[in-house]
């Protein structure tokens, strides 16, 4: 259970990151892992809580006192058996997850939380070091065959968990490169992307195929995929991003983040990029203050950018959360990403009102600062403030403003699987039929199904996902949820 | 089963099998045999003064009867049947037999034919038949309405009946053979025939009659002709107020004060032993006597049918009295061997029946009387100069001159009192037992016949456990990660079991969604107020393990002419060697054991259908075994595999167990169960209650080897497996000491539990006997949950490929058992009471009410009718009102902090509801108002076993008086607060020494019966009459009997607590296993109230996870007034549920007193308010929809519950609350809540004159003194005296013998209780128990009257339990006192010329000087003070329980003669102050020795200070470990501060 007393005798220390004039030069991870005794010291910090709130916290519900508590016993390899019984890829959650687990650490009321995320990392990477993480190859087939659709981290669990019950596996990637926005859409500085390439082979052995290249709905037709497998899961993320039409917004050198961040990450892996989208030596404005908006931040940065500047429509959060009445939820507060430290402005309650451009090219963009205030339902409403407008430079903005639903186009609308109001392929978690859509046989995960969300909740719909599946095939699951 | 009249019938979940009684009892004989009507007379004045200890119902002149048994007078009946014509044959030559008969006529006919048919048929004479004359005038309605018709039978002996024993044996066939003729007619009216005796020697008068009716009612009594040599006497005390005549006592032989808990237990051995007994004096005559106990006879009825079958198969009484209730032998270093042999001999030949017992007993030719092996009923007697000898559970019973008396002493524990009538003299305990003992060669005949497990010789090869597809294993009988961390590795590292804290808020187990192991069905009984638990750790010596595996020898055969090989273990578990010498047994005894394995296992294809017949077939194949000669059967699951499931090895065992007993031949063999299920300690104690003599848990074996390599420290194989053993065997005699019950054999069959969740066919047909109040699943489901477990053991899911299920029972694990605190309704509850959002506390109660999807509570599957037309809100009773039926629960400074405390004592006094001190007393500086008009002052204070911190200032400033007979979390237990949480503060509140550890007793010392509790209310009512006395219960079958035995014993208050309540600190099995939901317990209490009309006299308060309006209006329903809730205000404080009480972390500052985990403590009154509120509201939200305006209308209403439809869980849909919402049908004048006070008679205290006199000193503090005549009845003398002071001058009281009372007498029970500072009791007489109970600086001197002839030192001068409790003051016994004295003392002072057992019990304080004989377990748990034991005999080390002090000389005379002249006040009048630090113990001794002499003239004081060079050396210092280590430390930091030894700072000794 940790050290009874650990929390009083033993503080918080976690990970330091490379000082920002190296990081910046380079594109790799930049994060420093501690040695194996101070985790051990960190785990002992654990508190072995009657009701353990990270672990609910946690969407994978990773066990965490459990293997907080190996660690500080220095059981590493049980600890690795602990983590991954829940999550099927620590190392992804270890490099990019916010740590939930963390904000709702029993420690976190008024103390320092466990150094949870950094204990995961630590026991994963140990793991792939040691050579202690190898395929598990399913004892029996069943015969059944599931075609698996976009291969993000939904996708992914999702497949390796059928093919672990023995169902032979096809995951389907439009991309050239499977995983989707953990490949395309986080940068290798937070998380390189030889940590996919494992897991592949890994999956590989198990039994997965990979299919790249198949835009499954589009070059290849829904119903032949209905034909060819006994059952299809639908984890092809919400991609659709949400736009900002005001005018000007037709010049160019204004981009959705997810047109910008790809190429640098092929070009990190090694592919050519013709006339790559690059901020180098231009002055950035980042829409959007969000994880995306940071990712761009850090990209522009590295790329060389002359200023970059961010803007968030909502009011700037407090430094600290009110915690008796936030605890053992995600607080509100003001978060400041590595990325913000690399060299960013932020600016608050700002909202854009146009854009302005020479020769079709954005040269400036005009925005105003806004109130946001109750309106008579209840709801906050923005205003804007009489007399705030302010114009600044800009070639090149990156709109970063999150995803509205998944693109309907394609396999969505090729199907027919009903909606839900947001645009999201309909389906529930919970009860009888779940993660089930409209259509029979086929089956729905990760954003597709609950709109944009974290990796960890990609993993955690992929795996019940995956335990309904088999429970359709089979008649009963014992995949674990 | 056979219902006395006059008890209802069993409806709802009142049973009349639960009833309970204790007593007053007493007798009084002529040593010489002399024959006089005097003695008669006088034993009825005895019945008279024991009045107090019997009880009345809502009818004050109906009482729970009373009786005396006498000798036959046979002038009376020669010339009374002479008037009808009738010669009675000469004296001895005729029997007589007391008849109760119908009143319906046809059936009285058909009773009296049957018996004269007997008579023929036995071949005796009917001489005819006398009308009882009776006097009913004074009796009361009810009584009258059940009276019998009461005749005398007359009967002569036959021409063969030459001799009078054989002729005794005559008259008991023709009882027992028309008894049971009769009860074969069937008669409606035949529960009104009972046949209270039929001897020629005795004859008993009883009936439903108060004290003083039986001479009223009974004419012959007190007829001058009527005589007797003997009368015993015997005045009940029952829990209900039902009219049962016969369950009065005397029985044929005996009277008894006590109960015996091992009841179903006893029965099934008998009864297993119908087709294995003869006897040479019986002969074919045996036949006639079964069944020899009816079902559903009380205890005392039960015990008295198997005393007399062994006085009529031939033991003469006092012997059969010895085998029934034998003495502690087994751990007994004291005793002599042949007596020990005599003991050892007899545990084979019956188990004891075990409880608390005064058994007083007679055949006509002896009385004596016998206390059961740790003395827990009080037996007081003397002896006078012309031979009389009367003995009673009081003295002062019988007013005679103490001139006249020689002789003055007490029942001990385990020791007889025999009179031998016929030959005029009385037996000592040693001449009878040392008689017995010698009479046969006992020890020539172990050795022939008693062979010791570990000495059969080694089989060699030991199989290794068997590690192969271990984790398939444990899957398949359920181990979870759990198992392995929480609960096998403590108990490999420490070899004890487990502590946890906070209650249990899983599914109990036919609600959970998982397969639970069929142990979880059963829950542990304990034992509350009706009998005490023990002390398994400090009164170990009464604990034995002992068990019996084979055969028993024929209970009838004294004399060893057919020896019986018996095999003995020392205590239960079997090791892997231990199981290899079972097996090969018949090669090592020569044949005389023969063991034969029969497997638990059936193939796996059979699935779930399979076990029925598996069952059957095994239990087949048992019988079979046994009649072919097999004397050990091994039940063994081992086998288990992919293709064999096992059948829960629980079910088999009590399946084969019962199926022997049922043929008649479990006692031809014994039962062995080696079993993969049985890891944690409930297991073992379940399947030791459904009969096994003996368990070898393989597969826990197996798993601590394996994970071996994973303990925090290296232990070695053989190590791990005996301190495995070790914790599990602790943990046995816990199981069995919370009921009260101190060997195993004795526990071994005795069903102490109760099913949840089984139902009646299931129980009945596999655990017959056991009792279950909801129903649930049957065989299916279990065979269900067996077959699930081993299909996912043996298949190759991912999910248990490799490892165990998280279990999730003890900490919440997403994958786990559910709980029904999540990590959302307790964000959502804190969230809206700091918030005041009633729309977040809503979402919260959601989460707790709503359970369609997951089935948490009993009351989660209860539907709530709502009206046709809901009440407008408005209208309904304002939420400012409903708070103040809310308390918060009992929760210790100590287990909490003091700001979590406060907070809640703050919050619940701006509402108006009430807080609780818990146990450990309170500040004095929160009675006093905060200056913005708050107050930390909590409502409730408790008195709980330890008594800490209960001073009369601590009594008086309470309006609830709140006795804790149990515990939710931990039932039958006590507590232990280790000395290093004893803070500064806490030792201060406390009255104790820091850094000492404090031990709370399991039982009240002063509560072992249901009449010790009415004295106990009686005394809190006394020192504070405004206060309400309530009784804190804990759910279990049969609590609503107890909840009607505390409302006749005048409580004003009863709280239920359910089991699931929490703690600071508990086994986790206790937490787990103990006790059921209270929506049980408090149906079953309502029920039982309303019943017996007592309900309105009562108000009922239930706890125990109570969290919502939901929650609120359910109790109310099922029959609460109040409601006590304190694990969701905690929450709401900031509890997060850690779980980490007990080890001091609490991170959030409520449960620790670590001063930097304090500081992080963040609660606010505002937001328990909130709380309160909030469920206030939800709670009228709830009547509004059921129509109901005010609060009190729905109490009591259970007919607006309904079982929620539709309910499909496979095992919850078995579930019938039918009985639970059951209403007994009462007339409306019948109230069925809170309506009335209770009339507490403290109108005839004599207190009032002690007041009265005392005046000018509570006005004005000056001094009185004055004398006043005291007798038994005045009982609680001083208390309300005490109250005056405490009230006007807080705990510091009147200046030194400002009032000063001399009595002269016999007191009553708890004389001086709670004496305050300033007041002195001079008593020239005796007393009885409970002297200076919690003494608050108080004196008190007894000594022997004056013209008494006795020599004091050699005599009793005070009961048992004296200065139980006591804070402070001083006392001086010139005399001996009994058993337990200064037990748990504070602080107190007291001299005692000597004491009997346990004495110095749990101490923590204070001095104590024995100058005589001090008793065996001296020292028991006494953490603080010092003892000085004058030992002569130089043998008081044996005596002294040293397992927490040393034994220290007392420096010289010179050292002494140096420090004298450092105590000079102590030749005054003045305090005695008493410096432990500075340890001048000769000084010490020296002066209480001299104001010993001074205050009691004691003429033993006088010789000792006489030659005080000589006694000095022989004085004992009894000297704590901790205190001393604590003395140091305190003397240390003395030193530093330059204080001197007289620094008051530190003085250990207030």
């Amino acid at each position: 259970m940790g050290k009874i007393t650990g929390f009083m005798e033993i503080a918080r220390k976690d990970r330091g990151y490379e000082p920002v004039t190296e990081r910046i030069k380079v594109y790799r991870e930049f994060v420093r892992a501690l040695p194996d005794a101070d985790m051990g010291q960190q785990g002992a910090r654990c508190m072995d809580c009657g009701i353990p709130f990270c672990q609910t916290g946690c969407p994978v519900n990773n066990v965490i006192p459990d293997w907080n508590d190996l660690v500080y016993r220095g059981h590493w390899r049980q600890a690795l058996d602990v983590l991954h019984s829940t999550n099927n890829f620590p190392e992804f959650t270890g490099r990019v997850c916010p740590a939930p687990c963390e904000a709702a650490c029993t420690l976190n009321i008024n103390n320092d939380p466990v150094a949870i995320k950094s204990i995961e990392q630590a026991i994963v990477d140990k793991g792939w070091i040691e050579g202690w993480i190898q395929p598990e190859a399913p004892a029996r087939k069943t015969g059944k065959m599931v075609a698996v659709i976009g291969s993000g981290p939904a996708g992914l669990a999702c497949s390796q968990q059928l093919a672990r019950a023995g169902h032979a596996v096809t995951l389907f990637e439009k991309s050239d490169r499977i995983g989707g926005l953990l490949r395309y859409g986080i940068p290798d500085f937070k998380m390189e992307k030889h940590h996919i390439d494992r897991r592949m082979a890994q999956m590989k052995a198990e039994g997965v195929t990979f299919r790249t290249g198949v835009h499954v709905g589009v070059t290849l037709k829904a119903k032949e995929i209905l034909a060819d497998f006994d059952a299809v899961v639908l984890a092809g993320g919400s991609e659709k991003p949400r736009d900002l039409p005001v005018p000007g917004r037709e010049l160019s050198g204004i981009h959705y983040a997810m047109e910008f961040l790809p190429q640098q990450n092929k070009v990190v892996a090694g592919d050519k990029v013709a006339g790559q989208i690059l901020a180098t030596g231009r002055h950035v404005v980042v829409i959007g203050g969000g994880d995306t908006g940071s990712d761009c931040i850090g990209t522009s940065i590295r790329q060389g950018a002359k200023s970059v500047m961010n803007f968030e429509l909502l009011p700037k959060p407090p430094d600290q959360e009110d915690k008796p009445l936030t605890w053992p939820y995600w607080p509100l507060k003001l978060r400041t990403s590595s990325s913000h430290d690399e060299g960013a402005q932020r600016d608050f309650a700002v909202a854009t009102k146009r854009f302005e451009g020479e020769g079709g090219k954005v040269t400036s963009l005009t925005a105003c600062r806004v109130e946001w205030v109750k309106d008579e339902k209840g709801g906050m409403a923005m205003k804007e403030v009489a007399g705030s407008e302010f114009t600044i430079p800009a070639d090149l903005v990156l709109l970063a403003m999150g995803y509205v639903h998944p693109v309907h186009e394609g396999i969505v609308a090729d199907l027919g699987v009903e909606k839900d109001a947001r645009g999201n392929v309909k389906a529930t978690t919970d009860g009888k039929g779940c993660y089930a859509t409209s259509v029979a046989k086929v089956f729905a995960a990760g954003d597709m199904r609950r709109g944009q969300s974290l990796v960890v909740w990609a993993i955690r719909e992929g795996r019940q996902c995956a335990r309904e599946v088999d429970a359709f095939l089979m008649g009963s699951s014992d995949l674990p949820r | 089963m056979e219902i006395p009249a006059g008890l209802p019938r069993a409806q709802g979940l009142y049973d009349p099998r639960r009833e309970r009684d204790a007593c007053g009892v007493g007798f009084v004989a002529h040593i010489k045999g002399k024959k006089s009507h005097d003695i008669v007379s006088n034993g009825l004045t005895i019945l008279n003064n024991l009045t107090h200890r019997g009880a009345t119902g809502a009818d004050p002149l109906h009482g729970d009867g009373a009786g005396i048994l006498v000798q036959i007078p046979d002038a009376f009946f020669r010339e009374e049947m002479a008037k009808q014509g009738v010669k009675l044959p000469k004296a001895g030559a005729y029997g007589v037999g007391m008849v109760f008969l119908p009143q319906n006529p046809a059936a009285r006919s058909a009773c009296v034919r049957e018996i004269e048919r007997a008579i023929a048929n036995e071949g005796q004479v009917l001489l005819g038949w006398r009308e009882v004359p009776v006097d009913p005038t004074s009796l009361g309605h009810t009584a009258k309405g059940t009276m019998p018709v009461i005749r005398q039978v007359f009967v002569g002996a036959g021409r063969d009946q030459l001799d009078r024993d054989a002729f005794e044996r005559k008259l008991y066939i023709i009882r027992k053979a028309s008894g049971h003729a009769i009860r074969a007619l069937g008669l409606a009216t035949a529960g009104q025939f009972y046949v209270p005796s039929f001897s020629h020697r005795t004859i008993v008068y009883k009936g439903m009659l108060l004290a003083h009716q039986v001479g009223e009612f009974f004419t012959d009594l007190r007829d001058k002709r009527f005589v007797s040599a003997l009368a015993l006497a015997h005045q009940r005390f029952s829990t209900n107020t039902f009219p049962t005549w016969d369950l009065a006592h005397p029985f044929r032989f005996i009277a008894h004060n006590g109960e015996i808990n091992t009841l179903q237990g006893n029965l099934n051995w008998i009864r297993s032993r119908q087709a294995t007994i003869h006897s040479k004096l019986l002969g074919p005559d045996l036949d006639k006597i079964w069944p020899l106990i009816y079902e559903g006879q009380s205890d005392s009825a039960s015990f008295d049918n198997a005393l007399e079958l062994l006085v009529m198969g031939g033991y003469p009484i006092a012997h059969a009295m010895m085998l029934m209730i034998p003495e502690a032998w087994a751990g007994n270093p004291l005793m002599d061997a042949k007596r020990r042999a005599f003991y050892e001999y007899h545990a084979a030949l019956m188990e004891p029946w075990d409880g608390p017992a005064a058994v007083a007993f007679t055949d006509g030719k002896f009385i004596g009387a016998t206390l059961d092996r740790n003395g827990l009923r009080p037996a007081r007697y003397f002896i006078t100069e012309d031979d009389l000898i009367v003995m009673s559970s009081e003295m002062g019973v019988l007013d005679i001159p103490q001139s006249k008396i020689v002789k003055k002493w007490r029942l001990q524990p385990g020791k007889m009192l025999l009179v031998d009538i016929e030959h005029g003299h009385i037996v000592s305990d040693d001449e009878l037992k040392r008689d017995l003992a010698a009479e046969r060669p006992y020890q020539d005949w172990l050795d022939r016949t008693q062979l010791r497990l570990e000495d059969l010789p080694s089989p060699g090869a030991v199989p290794t456990p068997d590690t192969d597809k271990l984790l398939d294993r444990q899957q398949a009988f359920g181990y979870t990660q759990e198992d392995l961390k929480m609960l096998l590795t403590p108990m490999a590292v420490a070899g004890e079991e487990p502590v946890g804290s906070m209650g249990d808020d899983t599914p109990v187990a036919v609600l959970s969604n998982r397969s639970k192991p069929l142990y979880t069905y059963f829950r542990q009984l304990f034992a509350q107020v009706t009998n005490p638990p023990i002390d398994p750790i400090r009164e170990q010596l009464v604990m034995s393990l002992v068990s019996f595996i084979g055969p028993r020898p024929n209970l009838l055969s004294p004399d060893s002419t057919e020896p019986v090989m018996r095999l003995e273990v020392a205590q239960p578990i079997l090791t892997f060697e231990d199981m290899e010498k079972l097996r090969r047994a018949s090669e090592s005894t020569s044949g005389h054991f023969v063991s034969e394995i029969l497997s638990m296992c059936y193939p796996s294809e059979w699935g779930v259908e399979g076990m029925e017949p598996a069952l059957a077939r095994l239990c087949a194949d048992a019988e079979d075994a046994v009649r072919k000669g097999v004397n050990i059967i091994i039940l063994t699951d081992r086998d288990t595999s992919a293709e064999l499931v096992p059948i829960p090895a629980l079910l088999a065992t009590a399946a084969v167990h019962h199926h022997l007993v049922r043929a008649g031949l479990r006692t031809r063999s014994g039962l062995v169960v080696e079993t993969g299920s049985a890891r944690e300690v409930h297991h073992f104690a379940c399947l030791a209650g459904f009969g096994a003599e003996a368990i070898h848990p393989n597969l826990a074996f197996a798993t601590l080897l394996d994970i071996k390599d994973g303990l925090p420290q290296m232990v070695d194989d053989k190590e791990l497996v005996k301190r495995y053993i070790k914790a599990i065997g602790k943990g046995l005699l816990k199981v069995m000491s919370k009921m009260g019950i101190s060997t195993y054999q004795s526990y071994c069959g005795a069903q102490i539990f109760e099913a949840v969740g089984l139902n009646t066919k299931f129980v009945e047909k596999y655990f017959t006997g056991t009792p279950s109040a909801i129903e649930g699943i049957g065989l299916a489901q279990v065979a269900e949950e067996a077959v699930r477990l081993h299909r996912q053991a043996y298949s190759d899911a991912p999910l248990y490929r490799d490892r165990l299920d998280p279990g999730g029972d003890y900490a919440y694990r997403i994958r786990g058992e559910a709980h029904v605190w999540t990590p959302d309704a307790i964000a959502k509850l804190q969230h809206s009471t700091r918030s005041g959002s009633f729309a977040t506390y809503k979402e919260y109660a959601k989460l707790i009410n709503e359970q369609s999807e997951r089935l948490m509570t009993l009351r989660g599957l209860f539907e709530i009718r709502c009206a046709p037309t809901p009440v407008p809100l408005e209208e309904v009773e304002s939420a400012k009102e409903i708070v103040k039926r809310f308390a918060t629960g009992a929760m210790s400074l100590g287990s909490i902090s003091h700001e979590a405390h406060s907070t809640l004592a703050i919050a619940m006094n701006r509402l108006g509801g009430k807080s609780n001190t818990g146990e450990g007393g309170e500040d004095p500086i929160r009675y006093v108002p905060l200056p913005n008009g708050d107050s930390m002052r909590s409502a409730i204070k408790q008195v709980a076993a330890g008594r800490f911190g209960v001073t009369t200032e601590y009594l008086v400033n309470a309006d609830d008086l709140q006795i804790k007979m149990a515990q939710g979390a931990k039932p039958g237990e006590g507590g232990q607060l280790p000395g290093h949480k004893v803070s500064r503060y806490i030792a201060k509140v406390r009255h104790t020494v820091p850094g000492v550890g404090l031990i709370s007793p399991p039982p009240h010392h002063d509560i072992y019966s249901i009449e010790d509790l009415a004295q106990l209310i009686h005394d809190l009512k006394n020192v504070n009459p405004a206060a309400r006395v309530s009784v804190k219960l804990v759910s279990e079958i049969g609590v609503g009997t107890v909840a009607a035995g505390v409302a006749k014993a005048k409580a004003d208050h009863v709280t239920i607590s359910g089991f699931d309540g929490g703690t600071g600190a508990s086994p986790l099995s206790s937490i787990k296993h103990a006790g059921s939901p209270w929506e049980i317990g408090l149906a079953e209490t309502q029920q039982t109230l309303v019943l017996n009309k007592l309900r309105s006299r009562i108000c009922v308060q239930t706890d125990g996870q109570m969290k919502t309006g939901r929650d609120v209006v359910i109790g109310a329903l099922l029959g609460a007034d109040e409601f006590g809730f304190a694990t969701a205000p905690l929450v709401v404080e900031g509890c997060i549920m850690m779980r980490k009480c007990h080890l001091n972390t609490c991170p959030v500052g409520v449960a620790t007193q670590d001063p930097e985990l304090i500081k992080k403590f963040a609660g606010k009154p505002e937001h328990v308010i909130n709380y309160f509120f909030f469920v206030a509201e939800e709670v009228r939200e709830w009547m509004a929809k059921m129509g109901f305006r005010r609060f009190e209308d729905m109490v009591g209403r259970s007919d607006m519950l309904d079982m929620r439809r539709g309910v499909e869980h496979w095992k919850a849909k078995g579930l019938d609350f039918s009985r639970l919402f059951y209403r007994p049908p009462v007339d409306e004048t019948v109230a069925i809540r809170w309506t009335e006070r209770q009339d507490h008679c403290l109108d005839k205290a004599l207190d009032h004159h002690l007041v009265e006199k005392a005046r000018p000193a509570l006005d004005s503090k000056r001094p009185v003194q004055f004398e006043s005549a005291i007798f038994n009845r005045n009982r609680t003398v001083g208390a309300m005296l005490s109250g005056e002071v405490a009230r006007r001058y807080g705990h510091a009281g009147l200046p030194e013998d400002t009032v000063h009372v001399k009595f002269k007498g016999t007191a009553g029970q708890t004389f001086g209780g709670w004496l305050a500072h300033g007041v002195t009791f001079e008593l020239e007489g005796d007393a009885n128990d409970y002297v200076g109970k919690g003494l608050c600086g108080g004196r008190i001197v007894v000594y022997p009257s004056k013209d008494c002839p006795i020599v004091p030192e050699e005599n009793i001068i005070v009961g048992n339990t004296v200065m139980y409790g006591a804070i402070t003051g001083e006392a001086y016994f010139r005399g001996v006192a009994g058993e337990r004295f200064a037990v748990r003392n504070s602080g107190a002072t007291a001299v005692v010329e000597g004491v009997g057992d346990h004495g110095c019990e749990y101490m923590t304080g204070g001095t104590v000087v024995v100058l005589g004989k001090a008793g065996r377990n001296f020292a028991a748990g006494m953490s603080g003070g010092i003892a000085y034991v004058l030992d002569e005999e130089g043998d008081f080390s044996q005596r002294c329980n040293l397992a927490m002090v040393e034994l220290e000389p007392i420096p010289e005379e010179d050292r002494i003669a140096a420090d004298a002249g450092a105590n000079v006040e102590l030749e005054t009048h003045g305090k005695v102050a008493i410096d432990h630090v500075a340890g001048d113990d000769g000084a010490t001794i020296k002066a209480l020795v001299q104001r010993h002499l001074l205050f009691t003239g004691s003429e033993r004081a006088r010789r000792i200070l006489e030659n005080w060079a000589t006694y000095l050396p022989r004085f004992v210092k009894v000297m704590p470990l901790e205190y001393r280590r604590a003395l140091a430390e305190m003397a240390q930091e003395q030193a530093r501060r330059g204080g001197t030894a007289k620094g008051a700072e530190v003085r250990a000794n207030d």
